[in-house]
């Protein structure tokens, strides 16, 4: 168990060293950041201060290396557009992309589980089908217009739901909703798979030759293992959720990292840019991890291998 | 008057889709404290026939029979929960695959309490103590951590013994094996086999093998059937069938086993040319006449069942 934990320790930091490199490396490959910085109407002596207060003079080896120190050190620089530290802007953003993110997650499970469970035990039924095709449909349909229709809809014309800003709970289920939206029919059709295939196994048939109840064979014995590829997405759509929650906040008008992330890159805003990509690739990497760990407490093979 | 069999089953029948029948009108009994084997090839319908008796089939198959009787009891038209609460506890049942049988994501002692807690009102500390007492008997030493490992951290052969006591937990009258050793090493094979033997001895187990190997019957076997096609084409006591087999199935059958002394180094071995056809709709006559023989015309047409009074039968034109 140790061993697994140190190996995926390890990979994940390899994996956070390229995405240190790859986001430092974008945002000086989208052009010279200081003539963006200036605006269209500086001369060049405004350029060239700027250059300088930034240490974008510096030769890039150094900038990074010294980039990575802050990093290290806890300092992922200052917004020029805000005047505040990357770092505090972030964490004041924080709650309402992981509310929303969460929101989401736990939406799309209850729907996924369910309907992919559903599906297997009717696998070729009519049922079957009716659930499958409802996936797909679901997966054709782009989430920002399925966000403005609820809009439309439970906010504008029923008024059942707020349809923007989180000043009361509620506020977070028509985004939670489009959210988990785009997540259920990989979720679902995972769930169904592994379903299918663990009804069908040789233990589920000794769990039914025990007598034990329809209940037991399926929700024990049957989705234990069907679980663990569910798992492993989940975390995975939860950080594309995280990450990929511009579009929802937009809409929504939902004042979070994704917002955040839209805004520096539209305004050349490349401390924060950096440091977004960064901080969400380290949820990212993070929540794979997590989903790793929790595989191996449901799968025990994977604990001494 | 004779005591009623363990399991009598009537003209049972199987059929996965409108096209193939898989069981063709088969009669079964078990007596009590007895063990009775189904040989025969692979695909002619005898673990087809178990899982039917166990309610085990996969979803699609559909099952139907003149009669199928467990000590007296009607189990052909009970109910889903009616069967759920036999199964496990009066009769269990063993397979093939004892390395995939068991779920890789729970110990051994959770899989084989849970065998017991569902058919008694017992604990789960007095399960456990259960089920390392049936390690013991089974003959698995150091039960208590066996009980606490899990599937993948045992042996084929441990894994089949931890079968065997796991279908043992609620005290069964009737154990179906379907191919309990086949997938053992040959040395494990005798043991697990010896293992059946002596259990019966002390519990007064009726068993239901199947088996393609006729050194396993031969070893374990009271009663015999042999399946071909769908059909038991001969059933007797298993000496009778050894010593005298009428089936010309059988005959080829036995033909195939090389018997040391009687068959030198070199001969060929025998083998029945052919294999088991596929039975579709409007079949008659006999299944296994184009690779006998000994065939008539007459076996395209029909074919008799024949008893001799004294339990031997068989379906053939030959007496």
């Amino acid at each position: 168990m140790l061993k697994f934990l140190a190996r995926r320790a390890l990979l994940a930091v390899l994996v956070m060293l390229t995405v240190l490199t790859i986001s430092f490396a974008l945002t000086r490959l989208s052009g010279d950041v200081a003539v963006a910085m200036a605006g269209p109407q500086a001369t060049q002596q405004d350029v060239d201060t700027i250059r300088k207060a930034y240490g974008l003079d510096r030769p890039l080896t150094v900038q990074f290396v010294s980039w990575v120190a802050d990093v290290a050190s806890g300092d992922l620089g200052r917004s020029y557009l805000y005047h505040a530290p990357v770092g505090e802007l972030i964490r004041s953003r924080l709650p309402v992309t992981l509310t929303l993110g969460l929101t989401g997650l736990v939406i799309a499970l209850c729907l996924a589980l369910p309907l992919g469970i559903v599906a297997a035990m009717n696998e070729g039924r009519v049922l079957d089908r009716g659930i499958m095709m409802v996936a797909v449909l679901g997966q054709a349909m782009p989430s920002f217009w399925l966000g403005l229709l609820l809009v439309i809809w439970l906010g504008v014309k029923w008024q059942l739901l707020p349809i923007s800003g989180v000043e009361t709970w509620d506020g977070y289920v028509l985004p939670g909703f489009v959210l988990a939206f785009s997540a259920v029919p990989a979720l679902m059709r995972l769930t169904r798979g592994g379903m299918v295939d663990a009804l069908a196994s040789d233990y589920v048939r000794t769990a039914r030759a025990k007598g034990l109840t329809r209940f037991s064979v399926v929700m024990k014995h049957a989705l234990r293992n069907a679980a663990m590829p569910v798992v492993a997405v989940a975390a995975v759509q939860l950080g594309f959720m995280l990450g990929g929650s511009i579009v929802i906040e937009s809409v929504f008008a939902l004042n979070g990292v994704g917002y955040l992330a839209w805004e520096s890159i539209s305004k050349n805003d490349f401390p924060v840019v950096q440091a977004v990509v960064l901080f969400l690739a380290t949820i990212y990497i993070a929540l794979t991890l997590l989903a790793d760990m929790f595989n191996a407490v449901l799968d025990p093979r994977l604990r001494i291998s | 008057m004779p005591e009623a069999p363990l399991l009598d089953v009537r003209g049972l029948r199987v059929r996965f889709n409108a096209q193939v029948e898989a069981v063709r009108g088969v009669d079964l009994t078990v007596e009590r404290g007895q063990t009775h084997c189904v040989v025969g090839e692979s695909g002619c319908g005898k673990s087809v026939s178990s899982l039917a008796v166990m309610g085990l089939l996969a979803r699609g198959a559909k099952r139907s029979a003149a009669h199928m009787r467990f000590d007296g009891q009607d189990i052909l038209g009970l109910s889903d929960t009616a069967l759920q609460r036999l199964r496990g506890d009066r009769m269990a049942m063993i397979f093939q695959e004892p390395m995939t049988s068991l779920n890789p994501a729970y110990t051994i002692g959770s899989q084989m309490a849970e065998a017991l807690t569902r058919h008694r009102k017992v604990g789960k500390q007095q399960a456990l103590d259960r089920a390392a007492e049936l390690l013991t008997k089974v003959g698995i030493t150091a039960p208590g951590l066996r009980l606490a490992q899990y599937p993948h951290q045992l042996s084929g052969g441990l894994r089949q013994r931890v079968m065997i006591a796991m279908a043992l937990m609620c005290d069964p009258e009737l154990l179906i094996a379907d191919e309990p050793t086949t997938a053992l090493d040959v040395t494990v094979q005798a043991q697990i086999l010896r293992l059946l033997r002596d259990l019966q001895a002390e519990l007064g187990l009726a068993i239901l093998l199947i088996t393609h190997d006729l050194g396993v019957v031969a070893r374990i076997a009271h009663k015999v059937s042999v399946m071909y096609a769908g059909e038991v084409v001969e059933s007797a006591s298993a000496t009778d069938l050894f010593a005298a087999p009428r089936h010309p199935y059988t005959q080829g059958l036995l033909g195939c086993v090389p018997i040391p002394g009687k068959i030198k180094r070199g001969d060929p071995l025998g083998s029945i040319p052919g294999t088991v056809p596929r039975i579709a709709d409007g079949f008659t006559g006999c299944g296994f006449r184009d690779r006998c023989a000994h065939a008539m015309p007459q076996c395209a047409v029909s074919v008799p069942q024949r008893d001799d009074g004294a339990g031997h039968r068989h379906l053939c034109h030959l007496s």
